[in-house]
């Protein structure tokens, strides 16, 4: 039972984290509940699915299908998470502010939360064909223990929404005026790491050779799967050895968000003081 | 906005620079072993290769469940559905043991990389 607790909390831990985030961050947003639990809800089923062909997924790209499915989902998920953040440069204001409650704005709002569903999605449909697929195996094998892994499952489920719930209250525990800055960077890290976790799926897969010496190894400092760096991982990308492609990505994903914000920005708002600077 | 301009440059070159780098590219020779796994077993339950080329291991799960291989030392983490084969790139290592196990039955079912 400990076991498939374990295991369960460990996907899920991630996917919890995540969702905390996007609930921070659509905080004002309003109908902003149907669309993350939309989110989920496309992720689980989408989960199954997945698990359901897990072996045909393999055989696709000469066996290397799951690294490239993999890279592939963590790619959308990098390019909406972007899309969010130069949006909100543009529209936050009018989003907080009176204009919450008219049409356009809660139109527009609409097309930003369809995004972070997407990524919401994505974050479950990973972690989640993983414990489809074991919690199916211990099922299928139909003896006694089977409702006490269940339970376990279960178990691991809860504590991944109690992270959930701690990483959301944590963030609504920073200052409203703070907050936007705080949810813009974390979710430029979220990207950026992210799109260096699509590199080492495709480094994986072979697909991506250049560069691909590891810079440095600091596994003995901090493991990336340990909890800490684990929450570290998802968080802000860190891993403990990883590629010159990797940190190039990392770099280049923050740089593109910094310019897109820049010039898709609220042109009108040159007052305002930039804290990011 | 010259800082803009120069920013946007660098961005379109790190791009370029990937997207070149993405076409697929062939492993330069690599050590392939074969692997299986049966009963919550892997066969055989230590494997080896040389040091410093990369490593390829194909792997039978010959159980009619799913399972996970992974190892934390190697960055390997895969799902192998029942009753099939997957292969696992496991990039260049310097000569040391490296331990993996199916995740969903960690404590029995585990094996070991030597790499000399």
């Amino acid at each position: 039972m400990i076991a498939a607790l374990i295991i369960v909390f460990r996907e899920v831990f991630e996917a919890g984290l995540i969702v905390g985030i996007v609930l921070a961050v659509t905080r004002t947003v309003p109908h902003r509940n149907q669309w993350i639990a939309g989110g989920v809800l496309a992720g689980v089923l989408a989960a199954c699915v997945v698990a359901a062909f897990a072996g045909a997924l393999s055989n696709l790209f000469a066996g290397m299908g799951q690294e490239i499915f993999n890279a592939g989902i963590l790619a959308l998920a990098v390019v909406m998470l972007t899309w969010h953040n130069v949006w909100m440069a543009r529209h936050g204001a009018e989003l907080a502010g009176e204009l919450r409650a008219a049409g356009k704005a809660v139109a527009e709002g609409s097309k930003s939360l369809l995004a972070l569903a997407i990524v919401v999605g994505v974050a479950v449909l990973r972690e989640g064909s993983e414990v489809v697929l074991f919690l199916y195996g211990v099922v299928a094998t139909g003896n006694d223990t089977g409702w006490s892994v269940a339970f376990g499952g279960f178990a691991g489920l809860v504590l991944g929404v109690l992270v959930c719930m701690l990483t959301y209250f944590g963030l609504l525990k920073i200052p409203t005026r703070a907050l936007f800055t705080t949810t813009t960077i974390l979710i430029a890290l979220l990207a950026a790491g992210m799109a260096a976790q699509a590199a080492a799926f495709l480094e994986k897969a072979n697909w991506l050779t250049a560069l691909d010496n590891v810079v440095w190894d600091s596994g003995w400092l901090l493991s990336d799967s340990s909890l800490l760096g684990k929450a570290l991982h998802t968080l802000i990308g860190y891993t403990d050895q990883p590629t010159a492609m990797q940190l190039l990505v990392y770099v280049a994903i923050l740089l593109i968000t910094f310019v897109l914000m820049r010039l898709y920005g609220a042109p009108a708002k040159r007052g305002a003081p930039a804290p990011a600077e | 906005m010259s800082l803009f301009r120069m920013l946007s440059k660098a961005c379109l070159a790190v791009a370029l620079v990937s997207i070149a780098a993405v076409a697929p590219a062939k492993a330069q020779s690599a050590t392939e072993i074969q692997l299986s796994y049966k009963d919550k077993k892997f066969d055989p339950a230590e494997i080896s290769a040389p040091a410093n080329t990369p490593i390829v291991i194909k792997l039978k799960n010959l159980d009619s469940k799913a399972m996970e291989f992974e190892s934390k030392t190697l960055k390997v983490e895969k799902v192998v559905a029942g009753s099939s084969d997957a292969t696992i790139n496991v990039r260049a290592q310097k000569p040391g043991r490296y331990e993996f196990f199916d995740e969903y039955n960690e404590k029995v079912a585990r094996g070991a990389l030597v790499v000399k």
